[in-house]
């Protein structure tokens, strides 16, 4: 079972307490009149589905509700980091060289 | 390739059945194909199959990263059934069963295809009036379907619960008879020894690497862990991984990789006659011929390419299974696994052309390869052959998410997503 880290209760909790919410910082088009029909193919329903490291939204239904971001490896499942909705897309290179 | 009959089998009886002879034999790649088919699954072999029986085209590499068969053709729970609500899956998947009906003597391969019935139970109004209206659309369609009183249900599938105080009460089911399941590995093995048996190269354990494209965007080969494989044309069948193999080529698909799970239970006597699933607690069963209770349900809820999945799936999956078969409270579970299955936005799969010339793809099955394989393979093999789609998987497109033409079977909920 995923152990999944909540940003905003500061704590390790099961997966069950847990929605997941799809790939993260996909920000919705600024203009949407101005969007080409690919554009919108794009934005609606290409994503990236990475064999490795995937950026992606949970959300805490059954604690404080809120949705937040994670960092997660699709391979191992394992979870490197989850941060607040909203903070940039952190830098992964930059991370490892700081735990090294 | 031997022909296997009664006959072939006294024959090597009486010689100890020492002198049988390999299935198919593992190729090593030539320098090039006039079609490499990346995926050695059901689907991927069944095209080669195809191509080769139907087209003409035997110079054909079908290449697998691991063994043949391996992936969710080997990890599914070999439901069959085609009573989908829209006109273009009802063709679709209504193609494949009535490729399945003769698969056996097309292949001179037992699949052990068994129409044991694919029973849908209603436990509430909404149920009811989704599955009668699925029954409408497919009478319409000439696919087989009909509905059953809780009794009915019950004379049917007698282990079924259709107590008024059940958690989920029986309210009715939707009933294909034409429905059932066959054998998943020989369906594999049963195309591969067919298309081997017709000049095509089976190679497995040779991971593709990336597909290779020409300076004017055309399709080149291949590249694997063996080398460069040259060929004009290329088809995509791998599944889970179809966004990764995609991207080599320098395409985004609207792909998103689940785990399914799926779990048997300890071999026993014949006790479940049929299919049996349910949308609304989120479970499916049927018993295979060693006995086992064949158990899924959905997929987990995040990517992941791990081909585990979570427990808290399986548990929920059990739950559901106990209430509405009291019986099997007490069954043992015996082993439980995961399949990386490919899902479209629209639950319907994209099986064609792709804009780049010479790339074809055959992917987005999600949680319903298995039903569909004779009837992707066939489709694939004539959208190859001809370089345009089958009218029956002319619907299909990648173009659809950006026409907005969509096969929306994810709102029909058909299945058990």
């Amino acid at each position: 079972m995923l152990l999944i880290h909540c940003p905003y209760c500061d704590d390790t909790l099961p997966e069950p307490e847990f929605a997941y919410a799809g790939e993260a910082h996909i920000a919705r088009p600024a203009d949407p009149m101005a969007l080409s029909d690919e554009e919108w193919k794009n934005f609606l329903f290409i994503r990236s589905n990475p064999r490795g490291t995937h950026y992606e939204r949970w959300r805490h239904i059954h604690g404080c509700g809120r949705f937040f971001n994670a960092i997660r490896d699709t391979v191992s499942d394992k979870f490197v980091m989850t941060y607040r909705a909203g903070e940039p897309r952190p830098n992964l290179d930059a991370l490892k060289e700081a735990a090294e | 390739m031997t022909h296997y009959s009664a006959f072939s089998l006294l024959k090597n009886a009486l010689s100890g059945h020492k002198n049988w002879r390999e299935q198919w034999p593992d190729a090593q790649p030539k320098a090039e194909y006039d079609v490499i088919i990346v995926g050695a699954g059901g689907h991927g072999l069944g095209a080669a199959y195809y191509l080769a029986k139907e087209h003409g085209i035997t110079n054909v590499a079908v290449i697998d990263k691991g063994w043949l068969g391996g992936g969710n053709t080997g990890r599914n729970t070999t439901i069959i059934r085609s009573n989908y609500l829209y006109d273009e899956s009802a063709k679709l998947y209504d193609h494949a069963l009535d490729l399945w009906e003769d698969l056996s003597q097309d292949l001179n391969y037992n699949v052990m295809y068994s129409k044991r019935g694919v029973m849908m139970l209603a436990h509430n109004v909404h149920d009811i009036q989704s599955f009668k209206r699925h029954i409408h659309s497919n009478r319409l369609n000439g696919v087989d379907n009909r509905w059953l009183t809780p009794e009915e249900a019950k004379e049917f599938c007698p282990p079924l619960n259709i107590s008024k105080d059940a958690r989920y009460p029986v309210m009715g089911a939707a009933l294909q008879m034409r429905a059932g399941t066959a054998r998943h590995d020989a369906v594999a093995w049963g195309y591969a020894r067919a298309a081997a048996a017709r000049g095509v190269d089976i190679i497995q354990n040779c991971p593709v690497i990336a597909i290779r494209r020409g300076p004017d965007g055309a399709v080149q080969g291949v590249d694997t862990a063996k080398g460069f494989i040259k060929a004009k044309k290329v088809a995509v069948s791998t599944a889970g991984n179809t966004s990764v193999v995609m991207q080599s080529a320098g395409l985004r698909m609207p792909l998103e990789s689940y785990p399914l799970q799926a779990l048997v239970s300890e071999p026993v006597k014949p006790v479940f006659p049929c299919v049996v699933m349910s949308n609304t607690v989120h479970a499916y069963i049927s018993q295979s011929d060693k006995g086992e209770l064949v158990i899924g349900s959905g997929t987990d809820q995040y990517v992941s390419y791990s081909q585990r999945g979570g427990l808290p799936l399986i548990e929920h999956t059990v739950a559901a299974i106990c209430e509405v078969f009291p019986i099997f409270s007490r069954m043992r579970m015996l082993r439980k696994w995961g399949g990386i299955v490919d899902v479209t936005p629209d639950r319907s799969p994209i099986l064609g052309k792709l804009p780049v010339k010479g790339l074809y793809v055959n992917c987005g099955w999600g949680t319903g390869g298995f039903k569909a394989t004779p009837g992707a393979g066939h489709l694939l093999a004539w959208t190859v052959a001809k370089d345009e789609p089958h009218p029956i998987n002319a619907p299909f497109t990648l173009e659809r998410f950006t026409t907005g033409r969509l096969i929306d079977e994810a709102a029909a909920a058909a299945v058990a997503h």
